[in-house]
C-alpha cells in the first residue's frame, strides 16, 4: 500500500515536471530567440532556421555607433526615456501617495464624491482623450519641448491611480494616527513620519510602476513627439525600426535594442517582484 | 431554499438556481439600481439647493462689509483685518475679470449660441477680407481650437464660482467671529491649518489641478465632440452641434462597410475576447501556479522565474517580437513549423489571413502574456488555502481535478472577485495586445476602418488617427465607458468587499 502510494506520487510528480518543463520552454523560448538572434551576424531580417550560424556583437555596436539625425539615434533615445522616466517617476509617486493618504486617512466632506469621480474618470478609455491632449499641449506651446510634454502627460493623471495604495493605507491601524495626534503631531507630520515609512512595499511598487511606464508606453509618445526622430523614446524608436520601410535592414538592431531596454527593466522587476505582489494584493484583492 | 440544501446541489443545479434567482430578482435589483441613481441626483440637487440657500441667507444676515464682498471679493476680510487673505480674493476677482474681457467671453460667444450651432463664424476660403476690405483669402476660424478654449473657459468659470462662494463664506465667518468678540486668526495661523485640520486641501490641490487640466478638460472636450459633426469631411472647416445624430449613425446599418455593421461585429468580438481572455488566463494561470506550488516539486523559484520573466519584459518588446515571430514571410514560428518540424506545407498567415485564425492567434498570444500575471497574483493566496481542506478531500477520494473545482476555485473566486472585475474591464480596454500584434496589417474591406481582430478601443484609435472621424471616436469612447461602468457598478454592488471599506481600520 505504502509502496503504491509512493509510486503514484512519483508518477504524478514526474507528470507535473514534464508539463512544467514543456510550458516553461514555450514561455521562455521567444525571449531566448530574442537574445540569441540579437547576436546573429549573418542574414537580414528573417532566416529560415532557428539557431544563428555565426554570433557577434556587431548589432550592439551598430546600435550605439550608427547614429543618423534623420533616422536613428539609439543612445539619444535611451537618454530621453531615462530623463522622462526619472522626472515622471518622482512627480507621480508624490501625487499617488498624497492622494491615497488623503482618501484613506483623512475625513472631509468632499471625500466620497471625489473618490467616486476618480473611479468614474478611470472608466473612460484612455485613448479617447489623446487627441484632445495633443491639441491642448499644442495650444500651450509645449509640443516644441516634447520631453517636457511627455513628463507632464505621464505624471498629470497619476493621482487617479490611488486605488492600490489607498487599499494598502486602509490596512494600517488607525490607532497609530490617534496615538500620534494625542502626542501633538499634525497630520502633515503623521504623513511623513509615520505612514510613509510604514508603506515601503507600496512605495516601491508605485516608484517601480511609474518608472517603467515611460519605457513601455508608446501610443501617447508617438502622438506627441510625431516625426521629431531625435526626441523619440526607446519604445517609438524601436517600433520605427521594424515598420515596413525599415524592417529589412534594422530587424537585428531592433532585437539588440530590445535586449538593451529589457535587461535593466527585467532585472529591476525580478528584484522588486515581492513588492509588486504585495502591492497588487494589498489593494486589489480583498475577501 | 436553505443554505444546507443549496450546498448539496450539483454544480449545474447550483448554476440553474443562481440563474433563476438572478432573473427573479432582476426587477427588484434593477429597481434598487435606479433608485440609487435617483438618490444620487436627489442628493446632488438638494446639496446645490442648500448651497444657494446658504449663499442668500449669508447675504441677508451679513452686515454692509459682508454684503459688499458679494461684489468686491475679499472686502469683508480686509475690513476685519485679514488683509492678505482679502487681497488674495481681490486679486482672483481682478484676474478673472481681465481674463473674461480679454479672452474668455469671446470664446463663449463663439461656442455656437449665436450662430445656429456652428462653432466659430468665419469659414476659410475666398471672399471679402474684413480687415483689408479687399477680396482675397480669408483665414477661417478653427472650430476645434475654439471649442477647446470654450471648454477651458467654462472650467475656469466653474473654479471661479467655487472661490467666489468661499469668499462669501469667509467674509460671513469673519463677521460672526468679530461679533462674538473673538480674535480672528491671522494669515500665518490659517496657513498652518493647511498642514493639520485642512491637510487634505494641501495634499489634493496639486493632483486635482493637473487632473483637471489634463484629464477632465480633455474628457469634457471629447464628450462634447461626440455631439458635433466633426468627422473627416470637416477637417479645416467649421463644425456644428448635431445632438445625438452621431450616435444614431454608429447604430445605422446601411451600405457595405457601414458603421453599424462594424460596430455590431466589434462589440461581439470585444465581449468574446474579454470573457475568454479573463477566464482562460485566470483558470490556466491558477493551474500552473498550483503545479509550481505542489508539494514535492523542487526548484520552485526557477519555475516561477521562468514564467515571471515574461511579465518583466516590457510589453512592447515582447509583443512586437511576437508579431515579428508570427510574420507570414518567415517569422520564427513559421520557420519552426515549416522548415524545422515540417508540420505545415507552407507559411501560415497567422494575423493577416482568415479572421478566425487571427482571433485565435491573438487569444493564444494573450494567454502567453497573461498567465504569468495570474501566477504572480494568485501564488500567495493559493498558499493560504488551508492544507487540511485538501487532505480531507484526498481521504474522501477526490482527485486533483475535483479538488480544484470544489476547493481551489470557490475559495479563489471568493477572494479575488475585485481582481477579476478589474481584469475584465482591463481586457475590454486591452489596447496593447491587439494593437502591437496587428498594427502592421491592412483593415478589412467589409468593415469601416477596422480589421476583424480590432476591439472597440483599437477601432477608436484608428478612427482618431487614420480616418480623423473624431466625433465617431468620441461616441464609441462614451459607449465603452457605459459598458465598463455598468459592469463595474453591478459587480461591485454584488460583492461585499466594496462596502466594507473601513473593516480593516
Amino acid at each position: 500500500m505504502i509502496k503504491s502510494y509512493k509510486v503514484r506520487r512519483f508518477v504524478t510528480n514526474a507528470f507535473v515536471y514534464i508539463l512544467l518543463g514543456g510550458l516553461g520552454l514555450i514561455w521562455i523560448s521567444p525571449l531566448v530567440y530574442l537574445v540569441l538572434h540579437s547576436f546573429r551576424d549573418e542574414g537580414l531580417a528573417y532566416v529560415s532556421y532557428l539557431i544563428p550560424q555565426k554570433l557577434s556583437f556587431q548589432n550592439y555596436i551598430d546600435l550605439f555607433t550608427v547614429t543618423k539625425e534623420s533616422s536613428m539615434n539609439f543612445p539619444r533615445w535611451f537618454m530621453n526615456t531615462f530623463i522622462v522616466a526619472i522626472f515622471s517617476c518622482i512627480i507621480s509617486t508624490l501625487a499617488v501617495m498624497m492622494v491615497s493618504y488623503a482618501f484613506s486617512r483623512l475625513r472631509f466632506k468632499a471625500r466620497k464624491p471625489l473618490i467616486n469621480i476618480g473611479m468614474i474618470l478611470g472608466m473612460f478609455p484612455g485613448f479617447m482623450t489623446m487627441i484632445a491632449i495633443y491639441y491642448l499641449l499644442k495650444a500651450m506651446g509645449l509640443l516644441e519641448m516634447p520631453l517636457v510634454a511627455l513628463i507632464i502627460c505621464y505624471s498629470a493623471g497619476a493621482g487617479l491611480g490611488y486605488q492600490i495604495s489607498k487599499g494598502f493605507f486602509d490596512t494600517i491601524p488607525r490607532a497609530l494616527d490617534e496615538a500620534a495626534t494625542i502626542d501633538g503631531a499634525t497630520r502633515n507630520q503623521i504623513f511623513w513620519k509615520i505612514i510613509l515609512p510604514m508603506s515601503k512595499p507600496i512605495l516601491v511598487y508605485t516608484v517601480l510602476t511609474s518608472f517603467i511606464g515611460p519605457w513601455t508606453d508608446f501610443i501617447l509618445a508617438k502622438i506627441i513627439v510625431g516625426k521629431d526622430i531625435p526626441n523619440y523614446t526607446v519604445a517609438i524608436g524601436l517600433q520605427m525600426l521594424i515598420d515596413a520601410d525599415h524592417v529589412l535592414n534594422n530587424f537585428k538592431k531592433f532585437l539588440a535594442g530590445s535586449v538593451v531596454v529589457a535587461v535593466p527593466i527585467t532585472t529591476l522587476f525580478l528584484i522588486m517582484q515581492r513588492y509588486y505582489v504585495e502591492g497588487v494584493t494589498a489593494g486589489g484583492v480583498k475577501g | 431554499m436553505k443554505y444546507i440544501d443549496y450546498i448539496q446541489l450539483n454544480p449545474f443545479q447550483k448554476l440553474g438556481y443562481n440563474l433563476k434567482n438572478f432573473f427573479v430578482n432582476l426587477p427588484k435589483n434593477a429597481g434598487k439600481f435606479f433608485k440609487a441613481i435617483g438618490n444620487f441626483f436627489k442628493r446632488f440637487f438638494v446639496g446645490i439647493g442648500k448651497g444657494f440657500a446658504g449663499f442668500f441667507s449669508r447675504f441677508i444676515k451679513g452686515d454692509w462689509a459682508t454684503k459688499l464682498s458679494y461684489i468686491i471679493m475679499g472686502f469683508g476680510n480686509i475690513v476685519r483685518g485679514q488683509v492678505v487673505k482679502g487681497l488674495l480674493f481681490l486679486a482672483t476677482e481682478v484676474l478673472f475679470i481681465l481674463y473674461m474681457i480679454g479672452f474668455g467671453w469671446d470664446k463663449i460667444y463663439n461656442l455656437g449660441f449665436f450662430n445656429n450651432g456652428t462653432i466659430g463664424f468665419n469659414e476659410e476660403g475666398y471672399g471679402i477680407n474684413p480687415v483689408t476690405g479687399r477680396p482675397g483669402r480669408i483665414e477661417g476660424d478653427d472650430s476645434m481650437k475654439l471649442l477647446l478654449y470654450g471648454v477651458m473657459t467654462l472650467v475656469i468659470i466653474a473654479i471661479f464660482i467655487v472661490i467666489y462662494v468661499a469668499n462669501t463664506k469667509s467674509a460671513y465667518k469673519a463677521q460672526q467671529t468679530k461679533a462674538a468678540g473673538e480674535k480672528l486668526p491671522g494669515f500665518l495661523d490659517e496657513l498652518k491649518e493647511f498642514f493639520d485640520s485642512k491637510f487634505h486641501v494641501t495634499l489634493l490641490a496639486f493632483p486635482t489641478l493637473t487632473i483637471s487640466i489634463f484629464t477632465i478638460l480633455p474628457l469634457l472636450f471629447m464628450i462634447l465632440i461626440a455631439f458635433t459633426n466633426y468627422d473627416h469631411s470637416h477637417i479645416g472647416k467649421l463644425f456644428s452641434w448635431v445632438g445625438f445624430e452621431t450616435f444614431g449613425k454608429v447604430f445605422t446599418n446601411t451600405g457595405a462597410a457601414s458603421m453599424g455593421k462594424t460596430f455590431v461585429e466589434l462589440v461581439k468580438w470585444t465581449l468574446i475576447w474579454a470573457v475568454l481572455a479573463t477566464v482562460l488566463n485566470y483558470i490556466l494561470g491558477m493551474v500552473v501556479a498550483l503545479m509550481i506550488n505542489k508539494k514535492g516539486i523542487k526548484l520552485k523559484a526557477l519555475w516561477r522565474t521562468l514564467f515571471v520573466v515574461t511579465v518583466a519584459v516590457p510589453q512592447f518588446v515582447s509583443l512586437l517580437l511576437m508579431s515579428q515571430m508570427l510574420d507570414v514571410n518567415g517569422g520564427a514560428i513559421n520557420v519552426l513549423l515549416h522548415n524545422v518540424l515540417h508540420w505545415t506545407p507552407g507559411y501560415i498567415d497567422f494575423l493577416g489571413g482568415d479572421p478566425w485564425v487571427a482571433r485565435v492567434t491573438v487569444i493564444v498570444v494573450n494567454i502567453w502574456v497573461g498567465i504569468p500575471y495570474t501566477i504572480l497574483i494568485t501564488s500567495g493566496i493559493l498558499m493560504n488555502i488551508p492544507a487540511d481542506l485538501y487532505e480531507s478531500a484526498t481521504i474522501d477520494g477526490a482527485g486533483p481535478v475535483k479538488s480544484f473545482f470544489k476547493i481551489t476555485l470557490p475559495y479563489m473566486l471568493f477572494v479575488t472577485t475585485p481582481y477579476l472585475i478589474t481584469s475584465f474591464v482591463g481586457n475590454i480596454n486591452n489596447f496593447n495586445v491587439i494593437y502591437l500584434l496587428t498594427s502592421n496589417l491592412q483593415n478589412s474591406n467589409d468593415l469601416y476602418q477596422a480589421g476583424y481582430t480590432d476591439l472597440l478601443v483599437t477601432w477608436l484609435f484608428k478612427l482618431t488617427m487614420n480616418s480623423q472621424d473624431y466625433n465617431f471616436a468620441a461616441a464609441i469612447g462614451i459607449l465603452v465607458f457605459i459598458v465598463c461602468a455598468t459592469v463595474s457598478l453591478i459587480t461591485f454592488n454584488l460583492t461585499k468587499s466594496a462596502k466594507n471599506e473601513e473593516e480593516f481600520s
